[in-house]
């Protein structure tokens, strides 16, 4: 078909799309940020470190906003997507794959290597990358940096200044930039500086970024985290229960009335940088069937691995003794298995009609669950719980799920899977907010009647990789867990087919076989049946 | 078992074919010399600009037809026998149906122009029309003007492909306002205003004389008929218009006049032969509508209605009330119910623009009994099912008005101007 596509393959740039001299100088101030860091990186010891690391950062922000400037503000508003599939960075050419495997190596030395990095060991003075970050680190909460410091502060900036170009590229469209605006905000605000400036108040309390809520912050409830907000006295205690209020109130309140986009397209870190930095590579998750198929086994199995890691992780460090304290190893464990159950039979109850096969498949993962509880409690010790270390349990989620999963395969690999791989195959949290939001929220994506032309656009753009269209060609509302609300399936829609509402439950899911505009007694026949 | 032979795998073909397999266990065959597998034509502009590939337009993964077993043949048909119901390839073969169901959809209309047939010289319909442009239109080097004659939906479309290549575009359109045989002239020329915005050279009133050739065959440059002005160009698009695809029915004895003459059943004058979509043609315009239909969605209609014809429910084709859809460069277009460029006898417009020049409605409303009869909507999206409730319940114009924001499809956040509208629409009925 398009001889463009293999262009995209070569170093060769592609002939239609050519950036113009004010990009290029953009482009060149930009790589001499990242250059800065780039030598940094192998030890150059800059004299004055603030200055320098201001001028890297600096030139990498203005880089992309001169950029952007000159990609969306010469341009009539409107969608701007031409060429994604010919660039060979936004379409699996060799730049995309170059990008990838450079992202790849970045995680895999953050998360297991720091050293290399420049991160001083036992106490010694950073060196390397890392040292360049120690003034900002010292003028934020007067401590050296660490690895998840350079981390951070690069996050908050790729967030920030890609996010920009995000609201330049939607510049027609509100929805778009207040979700980007408030992305930017509690990445800023809740990720990257009220942690640093608690630290400064109260150095004994843990790393606590209040917008993660468990599942994804995984280690809320491990032993240390739990004694040290304990241990802080009525800051502490407070922080503690807002995370478990987070859970249990917040976020189904929130999820009800919105869908779980508040949570995954409004607030989270891992889809804000999926929605600003990687906005380029959302038409790179794949569509097919089987994909849906794999997603949904993998994102269930990792979430069963985390609710049975945390039970298990609380678990070990609770006691046997009643009169000790009133949350025993029985206790926790009953109760647990006590909520599962509750939520189980409701759900199997109330949406029996709505579940079709899945319901199965639901009380497989239940069973799995239950059955893997009892057995610990009736095989686990304080040390060990299937038979292995409790510590090793934890180490082994968070190596494979909180490190591989997420970072290496999720961020590292936008370029090759799209920007929500995490999201959509990995993350627990979004699981439990889909549940949600297929069976108890006033959220979904309205079709408008017959106007759908079955185009395509939507689905190309759908970063989570729902086939938008196959319902939209139907007539029918999108009601799918994975969706988390981006609304870029309504924005490319050329015909004005899709709305995401938040309405009533009933009707919400309308599947149909003949669409508004033919013969009413035909619609009749054919969807009352 | 009956044996459905569907000529042609577009929006109507198709959209058979899934209902009779709901329906049925009838053995199903669908034909087509352009493609392996359907896809959706309205998105071919997308592959051309980049936003998809030509895989991202196919609707259906490739093992969906093997899993309903919708046989996928590739193949011209050449002629029709319907005394013993075979059918001819042009590759020789033959293929024996029961029931013929004839979805051939369109091509692009040609007026004899001299040169029309020029290497570089294309309409925008086929899958490859967009293989043509590829190779002669990659990029603003090898084609360094393209001229497009025909004022519609593809060449404003055809327009804003080549544009996001770069490629300079001369647009000839035969009157003096875009699309005002269709559009009124309040949103016509707004949509004048925004083709040149993106800086696309629109001549208005201007009618093709004759293509010219270079030494090559391949077209150098068009003469325009009012100015005898020579444009070179590398690259014609002609985009006058589509009629029914119908070359090889002609021979056979099947009805034909423009299109494939159908009843209201959606049957041909031949028994066990039906034709839907763009290539059918009634013999009188149903509720209004015209009596050839070239748009998406009654294709698929005429599709959901003959397959209950086939499978023993016999019923009419009796589409509800008039839509549509379109966008022109960054506006979106929607219309429900009735909006002549003109207003007919007993019927008058309100015409609300905004300021920004982007954004307008046209509702039409009939004088005698004030009964809303259609609005047109550009860069404000409407909700289709309230529209067709408020024209079935014969709404008030008043009523409509002042309930408009109901009707609202816009994402949310947006600005509204419903409010505004409606004061407007106060302010000059109280002016006439």
């Amino acid at each position: 078909m398009s001889n463009k596509l293999n262009h995209s393959m070569s170093l060769a740039k592609p002939d239609a799309v050519d950036i113009s001299n004010k990009q290029k100088v953009a482009l060149a101030i930009g790589i001499l940020g990242l250059f800065i860091l780039a030598l940094a990186l192998f030890n150059t010891n800059f004299p004055n470190k603030g200055l320098f690391l201001t001028l890297s950062l600096g030139f990498i922000a203005i880089g992309t906003i001169i950029y952007s400037r000159d990609a969306y503000l010469t341009k009539l508003e409107g969608i701007k997507n031409d060429g994604v599939w010919f660039k060979s960075i936004s379409s699996r050419g060799i730049w995309g794959w170059i990008l990838g495997v450079i992202l790849t190596a970045f995680y895999i030395v953050l998360y297991f290597y720091p050293q290399y990095l420049g991160l001083g060991k036992d106490g010694t003075e950073n060196t390397g990358l890392i040292s360049l970050f120690d003034p900002l680190s010292n003028l934020l909460s007067g401590r050296n940096a660490s690895q998840w410091f350079v981390y951070g502060t690069l996050y908050t900036v790729a967030i920030l200044v890609f996010g920009y170009k995000f609201m330049l590229k939607y510049r027609h469209n509100r929805y778009q930039q207040l979700r980007t605006a408030s992305v930017m905000f509690f990445q800023l605000g809740f990720a990257f500086l009220i942690p640093e400036f608690m630290y400064v108040m109260n150095s004994d309390l843990p790393y606590y970024d209040l917008k993660s809520v468990w599942p994804l912050n995984y280690y809320i409830f491990d032993e240390w985290s739990v004694k040290a907000f304990l241990s802080n006295g009525n800051i502490g205690l407070g922080f503690l229960l807002f995370g478990i209020i987070s859970i249990f109130l917040i976020t189904p309140i929130l999820t009800y009335k919105y869908g779980k986009r508040w949570y995954c397209s409004w607030v989270c870190g891992c889809g804000g940088l999926a929605e600003t930095a990687g906005d380029s590579f959302r038409q790179l998750s794949s569509k097919k069937m089987s994909a849906w198929k794999l997603e949904r086994w993998l994102i269930h199995t990792v979430l069963v691995f985390s609710v049975v890691m945390t039970v298990a992780m609380v678990y070990t460090y609770l006691g046997y003794d009643h009169n000790a304290f009133w949350l025993t190893k029985g206790v926790f464990i009953s109760l647990v298995i006590g909520f599962l159950t509750v939520i189980f039979a409701g759900v199997m109850y109330f949406k029996r009609h709505e579940l079709g096969k899945d319901a199965r498949y639901g009380a497989i993962g239940y069973f799995v669950v239950i059955v893997l509880l009892v057995t610990m409690h009736f095989t686990g010790t304080s040390e060990n719980v299937f038979f292995i270390k409790g510590g090793d349990l934890r180490s082994a989620y968070g190596i494979y799920i909180g490190s591989i999963f997420s970072g290496v395969i999720g961020t590292g690999f936008y370029p090759i899977l799209g920007s929500r791989a995490w999201c959509r195959f990995g993350c627990p949290m979004a699981a439990i907010l889909g549940f949600q939001q297929r069976l108890f929220s006033k959220f979904r994506i309205t079709t408008n009647g017959g106007q759908c032309i079955s185009c395509g656009n939507c689905s190309n753009s759908c970063e989570m990789g729902i086939d938008v269209r196959a319902y939209a060609q139907k007539g029918e509302n999108i009601v799918r867990s994975s969706c988390v609300g981006c609304g870029i399936c309504s924005a490319v829609c050329p015909r004005g087919v899709l709305k995401l509402e938040n309405d009533t439950m009933e009707g919400r899911i309308n599947p149909t076989e003949i669409l508004l505009g033919n013969n009413v007694d035909l619609m009749d026949l054919v969807n009352k049946k | 078992m009956e044996h459905i032979v569907i000529i042609g795998n577009g929006i109507s073909g198709v959209t058979a074919a899934r209902h009779i397999r709901k329906l049925s266990d009838k053995q199903i065959t669908i034909v087509s010399a352009e493609t392996d597998y359907f896809f959706s034509r309205t998105a071919l502009m997308y592959v051309y600009m980049g936003h998809m590939k030509f895989e991202h337009t196919q609707p259906y993964e490739n093992w969906f037809w093997e899993k309903n077993r919708i046989n996928l043949k590739k193949g011209y048909v050449k002629h029709i026998e319907t005394k013993s119901k075979i059918l001819h390839f042009s590759e020789g073969d033959t293929l024996q149906y029961d029931k013929l169901i004839i979805a051939t959809g369109s091509k692009p209309n040609k007026f004899g122009w001299p040169g029309q047939d020029l290497d570089g010289v294309m309409g925008m319909y086929h899958k490859q029309d967009l293989e043509n442009l590829e190779k002669y239109a990659p990029n603003n080097k090898v084609c360094k003007r393209a001229v497009i004659v025909g004022g519609g939906l593809i060449g404003i479309e055809l327009a804003e492909m080549l544009n996001s290549r770069n490629i300079p575009v001369t647009f000839l359109v035969r009157e003096d306002s875009f699309w005002n045989g269709v559009l009124p002239e309040g949103e016509s020329t707004m949509i004048n205003r925004h083709i040149k915005n993106h800086h696309i050279d629109l001549r208005l009133g201007n009618n093709l004389k004759e293509i010219i050739s270079d030494e090559n065959g391949k077209v150098k440059s068009v003469i325009i008929q009012e100015t005898g002005e020579e444009i070179s160009c590398d690259v014609v698009g002609l985009t006058a218009g589509v009629s029914p695809n119908i070359d090889f029915i002609k021979e056979s004895d099947i009805e034909t006049g423009r299109g494939v003459k159908v009843n209201r059943f959606l049957e041909t004058n031949i028994q066990d032969i039906y034709a839907i979509g763009d290539c059918a043609e009634q013999h009188e315009g149903i509720n209004g509508r015209r009596p050839i239909e070239a748009v998406w969605y009654t294709g698929r209609m005429m599709g959901e209605t003959v397959a209950q014809t086939i499978c023993g429910n016999r019923m009419q084709y009796n589409p509800g009330h008039w839509f549509n859809s379109a966008k022109f460069l960054d506006i979106e277009y929607q219309t429900y119910g009735w909006v002549f460029a003109n207003p007919r006898k007993n019927e008058a417009h309100f015409h609300w623009k905004h300021t920004d020049d982007t954004k307008c409605i046209t509702v039409c409303y009939s004088t005698n009994t004030n009964a809303f009869l259609g609005i047109n909507t550009f860069g404000i999206r409407m909700r289709h099912d309230i529209f067709d409730k408020w024209l079935t319940e014969k709404r008030d114009v008043n009523y409509v008005m002042e309930h408009l924001a109901e009707a609202n499809f816009d994402p949310e956040f947006y600005k509204t101007y419903e409010s505004d509208i409606y004061s407007a629409f106060k302010n000059e009925l109280q002016t006439v």
